[in-house]
């Protein structure tokens, strides 16, 4: 039995562990904040994307040679697109016959996505939890009195690249500046010649297949999947879409990364009955002094 | 966050929309049922109707589906053999779908709708402690075959159970601690959300500590939680010589995987919430080594055991845990019952389950007490190979 170590190294245990867990909630943001700043609606069914990429991703396991890093790639990248696709044809059937009336509609049509995709899953897939094959070879790194998992690093690496993929791509590309024309006045970007139901579809794919990696992640890390898994971590990362600033992408993983962190240090305290409680004051008390969120710009609405 | 606050109310509202109609058609239907038939306590003539609710889909399906499955054995084995004086019982099932709230309900429409002479369930205290008030209040009785928090009998005198307590449970885990794995530094991490995990945590610590034992670590979570490397960090940083983990199937598997990831080698042990298949599946070869105390195994050798493992295997094809078993008793026991009052009228069946002595059940010899509890030993069992294997039975000391 190995002693426990010294506070920093329990502190530098807990850093770990956060990021970890605040990186699959900036990942499930990315996606909440991204419709928003497009639509300016929440799509409450986008955990429920997340929980169907781990489906994806346990159904397709054992097609594929697991246990090799291209393997679980070739899963991820799977997983990523059925839910680009699925995430397509939600906003297709459910939310674009609804543009342009009132933004509660849309709001109880995603909630009502949302329960049919949950209640869906558990009719088809059965309601109890599942084993996640381990499409990863799992290995623990002792550094001093610190463990970090293969899988905690495979999150961290993952998550990071994407992030940093998808603000490249916001900023960089055509396509990019085309949704920031959009979110930032649907009217001008069309009369410019764009597209805005592409730009929509697009922004759809993209969050629903970072869910899907988030997905796989989650159940990757975790080893266990079930049809309602989405809940939860989704209304985390909502939370951190806000925290951050709603709309603003670097805004998103910034919040899941506090979120995960707070919540770390919080559980691992004497506090841990009141995790979420405490949480959610930190949320409060941004929102007081930043009502727009950490990175969000306050818009002026002219009556 | 406005929004999520709306979705809350969405939902809210339209359960009171829908709750008075309900009611009312309720009442209607139960006062015209009343009327028709003013004498009977349930049945249609020539069935016995018995209510069972249990989890059979959700977060603890596989209690809720063992449960269900070792009940609806007893039934049939009971009607084959002719019934109960003279009578078929017909065994109702609802799903409470492991959500609070739920089986307040649906053993209300047992009750009212489907007329049920006694009503089984649940395996969660939680559950059962939410519909107890309400079989008390009709005056029918209800057995839970496997809910160990002790306020659960203590809702009325209608309310009985078929397996051992908590309270026993805790002791039992807390002398196996001490005396077994040589823990005397021991850390918990137990379910806030629970009654079950919080009452276990709580008999255990007041066996624990009296004997010499140290609590270094209390950690606590709530259930659907996934990362438990927070409070594991914290448990690690405290070097305990064993963790207990007082909490159901789901939470524990993660838990003890989560744990050997940190570099934690000391055993986990926990109770009968770790009985199930889907512990093996989730928490896979990190089990290795841990402990649980539970009501049955399927190693047992008295000739009841082994006449109900092979039944339950040739009709399910798998091998019946400890809550298909008590499932089993819970239906015997009951069918026990109706014999000995000779009736089903709710006083007379109340009175007969109150009077059961050494009843030999599949799970041991079977005694209501005062308190409507059952006393019996516990057994104790690892994961070896991957699989459950059997180690001692222990009894009250």
């Amino acid at each position: 039995v190995t002693a426990g170590g010294s506070d920093l190294s329990v502190f530098l245990q807990q850093v770990i562990n956060g990021l970890s867990v605040g990186a699959i909630y900036a990942l499930i943001a990315l996606g909440y904040t991204m419709v928003y700043g497009v639509l300016r609606f929440i799509n409450f069914a986008h955990s429920d994307v997340f929980m169907v990429g781990a489906y994806v991703g346990f159904f397709l396991a054992p097609h594929f040679a697991t246990g090799g890093l291209a393997g679980a790639l070739a899963i991820l990248v799977c997983a990523m697109v059925v839910c680009a696709v699925l995430g397509v044809c939600i906003e297709r059937f459910a939310y674009r016959p609804l543009r342009g009336s009132s933004r509660l509609n849309v709001l109880i049509t995603a909630i009502g996505v949302s329960l049919l995709i949950e209640n869906s899953a558990q009719v088809f897939w059965k309601a109890n939890p599942r084993s996640f094959p381990a499409i990863l070879p799992v290995q623990t790194f002792q550094l001093g009195g610190i463990s970090i998992s293969s899988n905690q690093v495979a999150v961290l690496v993952i998550a990071i690249a994407l992030l940093v993929g998808l603000q490249l791509f916001v900023m960089k590309t055509r396509t990019g500046k085309a949704m920031r024309a959009v979110s930032f006045n649907p009217t001008a970007a069309s009369l410019v010649g764009i597209n805005n139901d592409m730009v929509i579809s697009f922004t759809f794919a993209l969050g629903s297949a970072l869910a899907a990696a988030a997905g796989i992640l989650f159940a990757v890390y975790y080893g266990s999947i079930q049809p309602l898994m989405g809940v939860l971590p989704g209304l985390k990362a909502f939370v951190a879409a806000v925290l951050g600033g709603i709309g603003n992408v670097p805004g998103a993983a910034l919040g899941g990364l506090i979120l995960g962190l707070v919540e770390t240090f919080v559980k691992g305290s004497r506090f841990s009955t009141f995790t979420d409680a405490i949480a959610f004051a930190v949320l409060i008390l941004i929102l007081v002094f930043r009502p727009a969120g950490i990175l969000g710009k306050m818009q002026v609405e002219k009556v | 966050l406005q929004a999520s606050a709306a979705r809350g109310k969405d939902l809210g509202m339209s359960i009171k929309c829908w709750s008075l109609p309900v009611c009312v058609l309720g009442l209607v239907a139960f006062t015209l049922g009343g009327c028709k038939k003013p004498d009977s306590a349930g049945g249609d003539g020539d069935a016995i109707i018995v209510g069972e609710y249990a989890s059979l889909t959700g977060k603890e399906a596989a209690f809720g589906r063992s449960s269900h499955r070792g009940t609806e054995l007893a039934v049939e084995e009971i009607n084959k053999a002719g019934g109960v004086l003279g009578k078929q019982i017909k065994l109702v099932t609802e799903d409470t779908q492991s959500k609070e709230g739920e089986s307040s309900t649906v053993v209300s429409k047992l009750i009212s709708r489907d007329r049920a002479v006694a009503i089984l369930g649940e395996v969660a205290s939680g559950r059962s402690l939410e519909a107890g008030p309400i079989c008390q209040q009709n005056k029918v009785p209800m057995i839970s075959p496997s809910s160990t928090n002790p306020k659960v009998t203590q809702v009325g005198d209608y309310i009985f159970r078929v397996c051992f307590l908590d309270s026993f449970q805790g002791d039992v885990l807390a002398r196996f601690g001490l005396t077994k794995l040589n823990a005397k530094r021991i850390a918990i991490m137990s379910d806030v959300s629970q009654s079950y995990s919080v009452g276990l945590a709580e008999h255990f610590r007041e066996s624990f500590i009296p004997r010499g034992g140290q609590i270094v670590s209390d950690q606590k979570f709530s259930s659907g939680d996934t990362d438990f490397n927070a409070q594991l960090t914290a448990v690690k940083a405290a070097n305990p010589e064993a963790i207990f983990v007082p909490c159901y199937y789901q939470e524990a598997g993660l838990i003890v995987r989560q744990a050997r990831q940190l570099g934690i080698r000391v055993p986990l042990f926990g109770g009968d919430g770790w009985e199930a298949p889907e512990l093996l599946e989730i928490g896979k070869e990190a089990l290795e080594g841990c402990y649980y105390s539970t009501h049955f195994s399927p190693q047992a050798d008295t000739p009841e055991a082994k006449k109900f493992v092979q039944a339950y295997q040739a009709k399910y094809s798998e091998v019946p845990d400890a809550m298909a078993a008590l499932g089993y008793d819970s239906a015997m026991i009951l069918a026990d019952a109706i014999k000995r009052a000779g009736g089903t009228a709710a006083q007379g069946l109340r009175d007969a389950l109150a009077g059961t002595k050494e009843y030999q059940g599949v799970t041991g010899r079977t005694t209501i007490d005062a308190n409507r509890d059952a006393s019996k030993p516990a057994t104790i069992v690892t994961i070896k190979d991957g699989k459950f294997q059997y180690v001692e039975t222990m009894s009250a000391e």
